[in-house]
């Protein structure tokens, strides 16, 4: 459907995005590979040499940046897990007929709205806080000693925190997706004494299978580079605790302003992510086609 | 004014050659249907000349002045579309009077030309709805309007009745041909459908995988097929085809002959068969007969007064004046 | 009977989506009744729900001490500034993609969304770099410029698939009624696409107003917004939950509201069309 004419206009308004974003992607990245090469640091300007793959050896051999390789790992298998299969169970459970469905698909969704910042200093000081936090004085009611949730399990409180952010999201991509069912299936398929449970493993979870694969692939996305919940809450401690890889190369960074040993880790995050993106890119290829 | 002429068209996606090469020419006033099962290069052949898509090579030569490589805008003709294409967030007055505004016409002008539009196809009471509130046969009235006010030298259809039900799609048909006879300007009309190609046409154009098999008029083609591809289409029911022994006692590899075109009788003929299935159509009954001796199943039309049911014995005699003959390559020998 | 046992089954489901529904959004409710409490209340044990003296106080505590109104500007600034720009450079190119479509044209969009897939880390020591030496660290503009690029192939994602829905046969049409490119694009194409044009409006403002690595990293006190802003209460001085509330609560309600009006477009945006 298109003509030489229509053809040419159209490479012409491709254009600024295509230059865009190879720019954004190629002029940054880069600087940081040729920076992960330097002896460089904030500090101590005019000082800069080239180091070959100094910085490369010192990160890789740094023990924090195994810690922050599982823990990036964890927070996205972790925060995964949870809400795909509570997203599955709360879709399920919100396809049912009730009454005032609206209002909490409005409650259950209003988590994904709030700024990562908001949403961890909340659960940080008013929930997790063992003096004055809310867990705390529910433990107490109980008699039990207040759980020190940051000090004690940091990762499993942030993959918490991000959790319940993403758990909307997932809900209310797989509800779409269980509303869009053909509802004759659901009933041959009862004609065909089928039971709920049957119905669920045959029917409903391969219909949903297309809803998960996307709920995996942007919570990916965004999971990677969880920043802003750690920062606030734990800042990667106690320890490295809760270091993840961003918030490795930010504390390389912009805390102790080695710009070479931040670049070389850039650079690692981006291959690592590469990686999983080579995967996801060929799921979302297959998935957007189908 | 309105004549078109194709020579040596082609176009080509990728490495297939969906026309191969077209030579066609259309006179001024004609209406022109091209007809041929789906996939055969109809659409893009309209496209071609509506400048929707680039030729691969040839020329089009639009009303004496080459037009290949003018932009569709600059080409001076309507199309109305299958799926009539209206704008959806614009009134049915701004749907017909879009074109007009794209001209720069002066508001008065446009105002006159699409009431009078509006007049002729009974659209008048509708110019303020909005196209989702029209029936199917008023948006097709509308596309129809859209298409008609800019003059344009000739119209192009793109099976435009083929989302009407079929009570609908007999009325669109006589009032485009009514539209035709009004307003003689030249029509190309595409459809698969060969009822509404032979009902409408002054001059029907087959084609098949991108080839034009044969072009005439409707009576032409139904009289004198070229080949068995053109026997085989243009007709309803179709034409019988038999080969083998049969064929030859006609001189003829295949030979061919309409259901209408066999004499019944109980009694005596050249073929005898069983009556498989019996359609009552009340003027009329198709009878599907198993003729034996390797001819195999025929279609025959006998007056709905043929008192017969299934299992009956029964002779078919062709006529012979109107037996088709074919010789191995398909083509008609005369 | 049957009709019984179905309406009790509805009642139960009605109490178990309420009760989860509930806990799910308490974090946000608690932080709005906390807003309204003093500080003394809002560490109190047992903690009140409802009963306590409400009081505003701590709202204007909020903009007294930190400008909070400053920082509202900067995240209406970002977000709307960097998502209208992101729409006037994206609209033609999903155009030109979704009905000019080569072969390349799919690759082209895997790739935009593959430029999302890297790190924002990867490349902050650059940027951190570049915005200090050409004076953008801790401005608006640079804000804006960083958010656009971001969100840029999501847009483009977005547009695309609202416009792929658009039947081809209406612009061809216009072309056929003689319209040229720029007409068919602003009298056919961009009103039927209204829709789908602010739905994708609105959920990246949404996701710039919630973007916190670049705004955390690239602002300080002049530029910062809401999301820098309160950050800044993660270092406790003393009795400061219901201060905490009260900014939280101003940050997160408009976005919030705005939300909850766009629910459907957001699952529909953010899965790229592919869940309906």
């Amino acid at each position: 459907m298109a003509t030489l004419h229509t053809r040419s206009a159209a490479r012409l308004m491709i254009a600024p995005s295509v230059l865009l974003l190879l720019a954004w992607m190629i002029v940054p990245l880069a600087m940081t590979i040729y920076f992960s090469f330097l002896r460089y640091n904030l500090l101590m300007p005019g000082m800069e040499e080239f180091a070959g793959f100094t910085n490369y050896k010192y990160f890789l051999t740094d023990p924090a940046f195994f810690q922050a390789i599982f823990n990036t790992l964890a927070i996205v298998l972790g925060v995964l897990f949870i809400t795909v299969v509570g997203g599955i169970a709360l879709a399920l459970l919100l396809d049912q007929p009730m009454f005032g469905q609206g209002i909490v698909r409005i409650l259950v969704i209003a988590p994904f709205l709030i700024m990562p910042t908001v949403a961890a200093l909340v659960w940080k000081n008013m929930f997790m806080n063992p003096v004055n936090g809310l867990f705390a004085w529910i433990a107490k009611l109980f008699g039990l000693q207040p759980f020190d949730f940051l000090a004690n399990a940091p990762l499993m409180s942030v993959i918490l925190i991000v959790a319940w952010q993403w758990l909307p999201f997932a809900t209310l991509i797989l509800l779409t997706a269980l509303q869009s069912l053909d509802e004759e299936q659901k009933e041959a398929a009862q004609m065909d004494g089928a039971g709920a449970w049957s119905r669920f493993i045959y029917l409903v979870l391969p219909h949903l299978s297309r809803a998960i694969t996307v709920v995996i692939l942007i919570q990916t996305i965004f999971l990677l580079s969880v920043f802003a919940e750690i920062l606030v809450t734990t800042n990667g401690g106690p320890g490295t605790q809760s270091t993840n890889l961003t918030f490795l190369v930010y504390a390389q960074a912009l805390l102790q302003f080695d710009v070479g040993g931040a670049s070389a880790g850039g650079i690692i995050a981006v291959i690592l992510a590469n990686i999983v993106a080579f995967f996801l890119m060929r799921m979302i290829g297959k998935t957007l086609e189908a | 004014m309105g004549s078109i002429t194709l020579s040596k068209v082609s176009k080509v996606f990728g490495a297939h050659a969906v026309i191969p090469s077209i030579d066609l020419d259309i006179n001024n006033g004609e209406f022109v249907v091209f007809v041929g099962p789906s996939g055969c290069g109809k659409s893009t052949l309209l496209r071609l000349i509506a400048g929707l898509e680039d030729v691969s090579d040839g020329d089009i030569v639009i009303d004496g002045k080459n037009a290949t490589e003018l932009p569709p805008a600059q080409r001076g003709l309507s199309m109305v579309f299958q799926s009539y294409a209206l704008y959806p967030h614009m009134s049915v007055r701004s749907n017909i009077a879009f074109p007009l505004k794209m001209a720069g016409e002066d508001k008065a002008v446009i105002d006159k030309k699409v009431s009078d539009a509006a007049r002729v196809l009974n659209l008048t009471d509708y110019l303020d709805r909005k196209p989702r509130q029209l029936s199917g046969g008023q948006r097709q009235r509308v596309a129809i309007g859209r298409a008609i006010v800019r003059q344009p030298k000739a119209f192009l259809f793109d099976e435009p009745l083929s989302n009407l039900d079929a009570a609908l799609r007999v009325n669109m048909r006589l009032e485009i041909s009514q539209l035709h006879q009004d307003l003689k300007t030249t029509m190309i009309y595409v459809t698969h459908d060969q009822v509404e190609a032979m009902t409408m046409a002054d001059k029907i154009v087959v084609l098949n995988r991108g080839r034009i098999e044969q072009v005439g008029s409707p009576l032409d083609l139904y009289h004198k097929p070229d080949n068995l591809f053109v026997a085989g289409f243009i007709g309803s029911p179709r034409m019988n085809i038999v080969s083998g022994p049969a064929a030859a006692a006609y001189q003829a590899h295949t030979m061919g002959i309409r259901p209408e075109h066999l004499a019944l009788s109980k009694d005596s003929g050249t073929w005898q068969g069983t009556v498989g299935v019996a359609e009552h159509l009340g003027s009329d009954t198709f009878l599907h007969v198993n003729v034996d001796g390797g001819v195999g199943t025929v279609t025959a039309r006998v007056s709905g007064d043929f008192a017969v049911t299934h299992g009956d014995r029964v002779f078919l005699t062709p006529d012979p004046q109107r037996v088709h003959r074919f010789d191995e390559k398909g083509l008609a020998v005369r | 009977m049957a009709r019984n046992v179905s309406t009790q089954r509805k009642i139960v489901v009605t109490v178990v989506a309420w009760t989860i529904g509930i806990l799910i959004f308490f974090p946000i409710l608690w932080t709005f009744l906390t807003s309204f409490k003093t500080e003394a209340e809002a560490i109190a044990s047992p903690p009140s729900l409802f009963f306590f003296d409400w009081t505003t106080e701590n709202y204007h505590e909020v903009q007294s001490r930190s400008n909070y109104f400053l920082h509202f500007m900067n995240s209406v600034v970002v977000s709307v500034g960097s998502t209208l720009i992101g729409l006037i450079i994206a609209i033609p190119s999903a155009w030109a993609m979704a009905f000019s479509p080569t072969k390349r044209t799919k690759d082209v969009l895997m790739w935009m969304l593959s430029t999302k897939m890297m790190p924002s880390v990867g490349v902050l020591v650059p940027m951190y770099l570049l915005f200090r030496n050409t004076g953008l660290l801790d401005t608006r503009t640079g804000l804006v410029i960083v958010l656009t690029l971001i969100n840029l192939p999501i847009i483009i994602w977005m547009l695309y698939t609202y416009f792929k829905e658009i039947p081809g046969e209406i612009l061809e049409a216009a072309r056929m009624d003689g319209a040229s490119l720029s007409k068919e694009i602003i009298y056919v194409l961009t009103p039927m696409a209204i829709p789908g044009i602010a739905s994708t409006l609105l959920l990246n403002i949404i996701l710039a107003w919630n973007e916190a690595f670049w705004t955390l990293n690239l602002s300080a006190a002049k530029a910062a917004p809401l999301t820098a802003f309160i950050a800044s209460y993660s270092s406790p001085e003393g009795l400061f939950y219901a201060k905490l509330s009260a900014a939280s609560t101003m940050a997160i309600a408009p976005i919030l509201i705005l939300g909850w009006f766009s629910q459907k477009q957001l699952v529909r945006g953010l899965t790229f069309g592919a869940v309906k």
